[in-house]
């Protein structure tokens, strides 16, 4: 436990009788860039909120850096961290480049060759006030207070809304630099091509518990098969197929049953053009929740 | 210091309106006594005259024609109100303002220690009482001397120092209640501030009510009383300190374990 980035047994988080997150068990080793997946409401915040002391568990345990996230080891951890909420939230009345100070200043860091290196990069404007910013260009704010101190655990709660594609890749070269630096980078989204592109495993969160934590790899691999045709395919030929549509004389859907059973019943039907093809983690994501975590 | 720094900063303005605010009225009434002066017997012998009204405010036992008096009542009430509702302000949004903005999160997540964030507001609200209440002494001062009259400088001194007193508590406490809110509470700050301004009027009324100059600020901070004593009552005074002691160690207790939204 001591000598991973992350590591959580049997955390649990009730809000009230309300569900936060259920006995998660997570371990995100140094180095790694780890990906944790789930819908809103799954528990993402939740779990990321606790690691970061801002909410106490009602029970099991957190280290982060192997130091305990609700006691007095709490300073120490966030100085070694890096933060970027959802929702970056900025005192009003002050300009960007005073943002950038404060939370130097309160880390009783210099770190303003690296702020702007990160302002250039990422095209902030350091002059304008707080309030005159748009969501993107706040995202931003809160992306350079997460990295100017060049911390050695990122964690980031939905980075990329608000940004541009052109940003989105910019802010991905950025932590690729810093995780090829030994930098732990901890994404938690919603957008599975993200978790997909650059993590090297991820995690599902499901209704506040983990239901699959695997290398993406590992997860992307399943039994399962998206096929797409075109052809008077009905679904009660195939009993087995799952998320069957049917839109302009094409048919799609997911078959994870015998492979011979299928080309069987394809060979039997007037099909014109026909592709089987893995499908993608977004499909898996959404088979681990439709079957209630059972893996495809 | 940063964020002592930054809390000033982020007050700066309310700050400066409620000291202009204060230090305005009191210059503007001490700049009339010349006139009320020359009326004196009338106005004494009507604001004297009543009864319960006049007890509430304490007119009864100050002489409104004289400096002391004057001051005692009419500025004191000034500073007395006015004060107690900017201390009971920036006690209440010291802490809950951050939620309440969304900021909590930013501050939050920075190496501070929440006991280290707690001190560190408490300081920035006590800065900026002792900051208000030392501009509108000066202006008092400076007025009355003005106006050519002799400046009684232990009465205004001990007036002066009563108010000062009262906003400590009442920032105090309002700053052990913001640990427990999550949504500002400035309605919460002002109403208690008031709240507690009636109940000395109320124990002023009776003396059946007496017991209750022990429980609001307003209590030992009582211009006539002051004034016509020559102290601020020492007991009074103590069960104040008792209860801003209460809201500093609620505000620690409270912030340390609090789930922050």
């Amino acid at each position: 436990m001591e000598k991973q980035a992350i590591c959580t047994e049997k955390l649990t988080k009730f809000y009230g009788k309300a569900r936060g997150i259920r006995e998660l068990d997570l371990t995100v080793a140094p180095g790694e860039f780890f990906g944790f997946i789930g819908p809103n409401g799954a528990g993402k915040s939740t779990t990321i909120r606790t690691l970061l002391g801002l909410i106490h568990p009602n029970s099991g345990k957190a280290r982060v850096l192997g130091l305990d996230p609700t006691g007095r080891e709490r300073k120490e951890i966030l100085k070694r961290i890096g933060y970027l909420p959802s929702d970056t939230a900025l005192y009003t009345g002050l300009t960007v480049r005073e943002i950038l100070k404060l939370s130097a200043d309160l880390r009783g860091k210099d770190c303003t060759g690296r702020a702007a290196e990160l302002c250039e990069r990422l095209q902030l404007d350091t002059a304008k006030k707080v309030e005159n910013l748009s969501f993107g260009n706040r995202k931003k704010v809160g992306i350079v207070c997460a990295l100017q101190h060049e911390p050695e655990l990122l964690i980031l709660d939905e980075p990329t809304g608000g940004l541009d594609p052109l940003m989105q890749h910019e802010f991905f070269c950025i932590l690729q630099e810093a995780n090829r630096k030994g930098v732990t980078v901890f994404l938690s989204s919603h957008v599975l091509s993200e978790i997909q592109r650059y993590c090297v495993r991820a995690a599902v969160i499901r209704e506040g518990s983990i239901i699959a934590c695997d290398s993406v790899e590992a997860l992307s691999q399943t039994h399962a098969r998206r096929v797409t045709l075109r052809g008077s395919l009905r679904k009660e030929m195939l009993p087995e197929a799952r998320e069957w549509n049917e839109l302009g004389g094409m048919v799609s859907f997911l078959y994870s049953g015998d492979v011979n059973e299928l080309i069987r019943t394809l060979a039997r039907e007037e099909i014109s053009d026909l592709t089987i093809a893995e499908p993608d983690l977004e499909e898996i994501f959404l088979h681990f929740y439709g079957k209630g975590g059972e893996q495809a | 210091m940063t964020l002592i720094r930054h809390e000033l900063r982020r007050a700066w303005k309310s700050l400066t309106i409620w000291t202009c605010a204060i230090g305005a009225f009191i210059v503007i009434c001490l700049f009339m006594y010349p006139e009320m002066k020359s009326q004196t017997e009338s106005i004494s012998s009507l604001f004297s005259s009543m009864g319960a009204f006049s007890a509430a405010f304490g007119l009864d036992t100050l002489d409104f024609g004289t400096l002391k008096g004057f001051y005692g009542i009419e500025c004191g009430n000034i500073l007395g109100i006015g004060g107690a509702l900017f201390a009971a302000l920036a006690g209440i949004s010291a802490l809950a303002g951050e939620e309440k903005e969304g900021t909590a999160e930013f501050l939050l997540t920075h190496p501070l220690r929440r006991t280290e964030i707690v001190t560190r507001k408490l300081a920035a609200v006590l800065i900026q009482i002792t900051a208000l209440n030392l501009v509108v002494f000066l202006l008092a001062v400076g007025s009355i001397a003005a106006v050519g009259e002799a400046v009684p400088w232990k009465e205004i001194a001990l007036l002066h120092l009563a108010f000062y007193l009262l906003q400590v508590e009442l920032g105090c406490i309002c700053l052990g209640i913001s640990a427990f809110l999550w949504r500002g509470g400035l309605g919460i700050g002002l109403g208690l501030a008031i709240a507690l301004y009636f109940v000395n009027i109320i124990a002023n009324l009776t003396s059946r009510a007496e017991v209750l100059k022990y429980i609001t600020p307003f209590g030992y901070a009582d211009g006539a009383e002051i004034l016509s004593k020559g102290a601020i009552h020492g007991t009074r005074l103590l069960a104040g300190a008792a209860l801003a002691a209460c809201g500093v160690t609620a505000a620690y207790l409270q912030y340390r374990r609090k789930d922050i939204r």
